[in-house]
């Protein structure tokens, strides 16, 4: 190929969630730039909690993101509880992770059908998919329709679910009362397996890469609220660990901060990582999907990503309805407990990843300092790493086809970056 | 269009988009509140913008009244009145808004998936700005002012 200087402009990412901006830089052939630029509200949040009290954290942090507002709710109460010095068991335990399956579904089958199949099936968006495959989008919706009727049971409200607590819920259920939810996972436990199989088949273009991925784990179940932090790489710690083994760096080009792990940068957090980390764990029909699907029990690839969450949406249907035959009504909807001061810690596991909250509080709740780093920046330096390996290997290809590459290399991870910024403007740059 | 199906719920719904962290994002909601304070006979449901649950809240409704924040580089506090039925939507206009699969890409996916109201009208209030933090701008302010009053009359007039 003739050397040249390009610069790839291209200033609009579509089907991220939120907004942000990319810019690549090539030059001679060689990618000399690329920046992920984007903004935080975790910061504007993490002001906003201090001198409120301690039981506004879970409802205020849902409002960060109108995808994920679970995760920020159970990664607020069980950071608020570590610091009361209380635990949550029994039914009330597996109350969350039910609500936790419904965010899982609602969110990773939004991602799947709606924002990156379409790159692998060339079309320009969902729409102009659903003109073609109208029965497909509709498993989609219907599949994504009953995560939201989990949340909304077991929440409260779809949106911005209202019943979670420190300590509980304000109201839970008989077990009657989840007879018709029963009945409607089975349906979408079969629609989650024809997921896999659907995604499987797409066609990936070949980028296994050396990530050091990093998720919750726990040695009785597959990862979302609890669990030590570990990592392929040797990392083994506890979430109130995370601040002195995690350094987030500000980046000039950005108001967000990039999230490394420290003396070793870059990680990879996510469905990806909970995967290859905790494969184990998963419940037969998971594994025996993802072994059909030709992924097995490990995957590399990012672009194989939209495979790896149609595992999770099936296996967050199955311990759905795991959790919905075992379940016994508790006697009382949270645990009791006196308000002491303390600072506690906490990881979930957000669709998106790793969600990390601290708060300390005083002896009369209120919070005195907050800390929120969630998924996206944890990712955002490894999505850049990402573009920097696969630029090189695609600079023949027509710019408009080598921006799309790109917008979908960073569809990859889902990024939420309404959870760390507001407006997304891509540019790629050639010169 | 969808024709008027028996199973389909009758009266006018509203649905009030936004953020109540985003300062004008948040006007969407701020007339739906309004609404919910000054009549109890009009329902009324708060959303974030995201596009499936959109699409799911309007499913077998026959008359829907949408209120988002739009950025269009209009004067703020400019009502944009759109009747999704007959006249796409400016995408760009509601990327304030949370999500990109959002109300626009609702509204085409419902044409396309044959699940868009029998009415569906939006009402767009410019905002100013979209900075995290709360409350509207004055010029927003008086632009959910004048939408809570509009649906009000929509709503009579219907009656």
């Amino acid at each position: 190929m003739k050397k040249k200087n390009r610069t790839i402009k291209v200033d609009y990412l579509a089907r991220v969630e939120g907004e942000g901006a990319l810019h690549i830089e090539i030059k001679e052939n060689q990618v000399s730039d690329v920046k992920l630029k984007i903004f935080e509200p975790p910061r504007f949040f993490e002001a906003f909690l201090r001198g409120r009290d301690f039981k506004e954290a879970p409802d205020i942090t849902a409002r960060i993101c109108g995808i994920c507002p679970v995760a920020y709710q159970m990664s607020a109460v069980h950071a608020m509880e570590k610091a009361l010095g209380i635990q949550v068991q029994g039914p009330l335990r597996d109350l969350r992770r039910l609500l936790y399956c419904g965010e899982w579904i609602e969110s990773h089958t939004l991602h799947i059908y709606m924002l990156h199949a379409p790159d692998f099936l060339g079309y320009e968006d969902a729409v102009q998919m659903a003109k073609d495959h109208k029965d497909v989008v509709e498993r989609g919706l219907q599949l994504k329709k009953v995560g939201n009727e989990i949340v909304s049971l077991v929440g409260g409200r779809e949106i911005h679910p209202v019943n979670v607590k420190v300590g509980g819920f304000y109201k839970v259920l008989a077990k009657t009362e989840f007879d018709h939810l029963k009945e409607r996972l089975k349906w979408a436990r079969d629609a989650a397996l024809e997921t896999v199989k659907w995604s499987s088949r797409f066609d990936f273009p070949a980028f296994d890469q050396d990530y050091e991925y990093v998720s919750l784990s726990h040695p009785d179940e597959y990862p979302f609220n609890e669990g030590r932090i570990i990592s392929n790489k040797g990392l083994d710690i506890e979430a109130q660990e995370f601040e002195n083994n995690f350094r987030e760096d500000h980046v000039e080009y950005t108001n967000a901060l990039h999230s490394v792990l420290i003396d070793r940068g870059s990680y990879f957090v996510g469905p990806m990582a909970r995967f290859n980390l905790n494969f184990d764990q998963l419940s037969p029909l998971a594994k025996e999907s993802a072994k059909e699907s030709g992924i097995g029990d490990h995957c590399h690839n990012p672009f194989q990503s939209i495979v790896v969450r149609s595992i999770e949406v099936l296996y967050a249907c199955d311990e759905a309805l795991r959790i919905i035959e075992s379940y016994e009504k508790p006697d009382q909807p949270s645990v009791d407990f006196e308000i002491q001061e303390g600072v506690g810690a906490a990881c979930t596991e957000a669709p998106r990843g790793l969600l990390y909250h601290r708060y300390k509080i005083d002896e009369e709740g209120q919070i005195l300092d907050a800390r929120i780093i969630p998924p996206t920046s944890q990712n955002q330096k490894t999505i850049e790493n990402d573009l920097w390996q696969f630029v090189p290997k695609h600079l023949d290809l027509p710019q408009e086809k080598l921006t799309w590459q790109c917008e979908q290399a960073i569809r990859n991870y889902d990024p939420c970056i309404s959870c760390a910024t507001h407006f997304l403007k891509l540019d790629i740059v050639r010169s | 269009m969808n024709q008027l199906t028996n199973h389909m719920t009758q009266g006018i719904f509203i649905v009030g988009v936004g953020n109540q962290y985003r300062h004008d994002d948040g006007a969407g909601l701020e007339v739906v509140r309004r609404i919910k304070k000054l009549r109890e006979d009009i329902e009324c449901v708060e959303q974030s913008g995201e596009g499936v649950q959109l699409m799911d809240t309007w499913k077998e409704r026959n008359h829907v009244i949408l209120i988002d924040a739009v950025s269009s580089s209009k004067a703020p506090g400019t009502l944009h009145c759109i009747n999704a039925n007959k006249e796409p939507l400016p995408k760009n206009w509601f990327s304030c808004s949370t999500h990109n699969f959002g109300v626009a890409e609702a509204v085409e996916m419902s044409n396309v998936m044959d699940t868009l109201p029998v009415t569906l009208q939006i009402f767009g209030i410019e905002g100013n700005c979209f900075d995290p933090g709360e409350g509207l701008t004055p010029e927003v302010e008086q632009a959910v002012n004048r939408v809570v009053e509009q649906i009000q009359s929509i709503v009579d007039g219907e009656q």
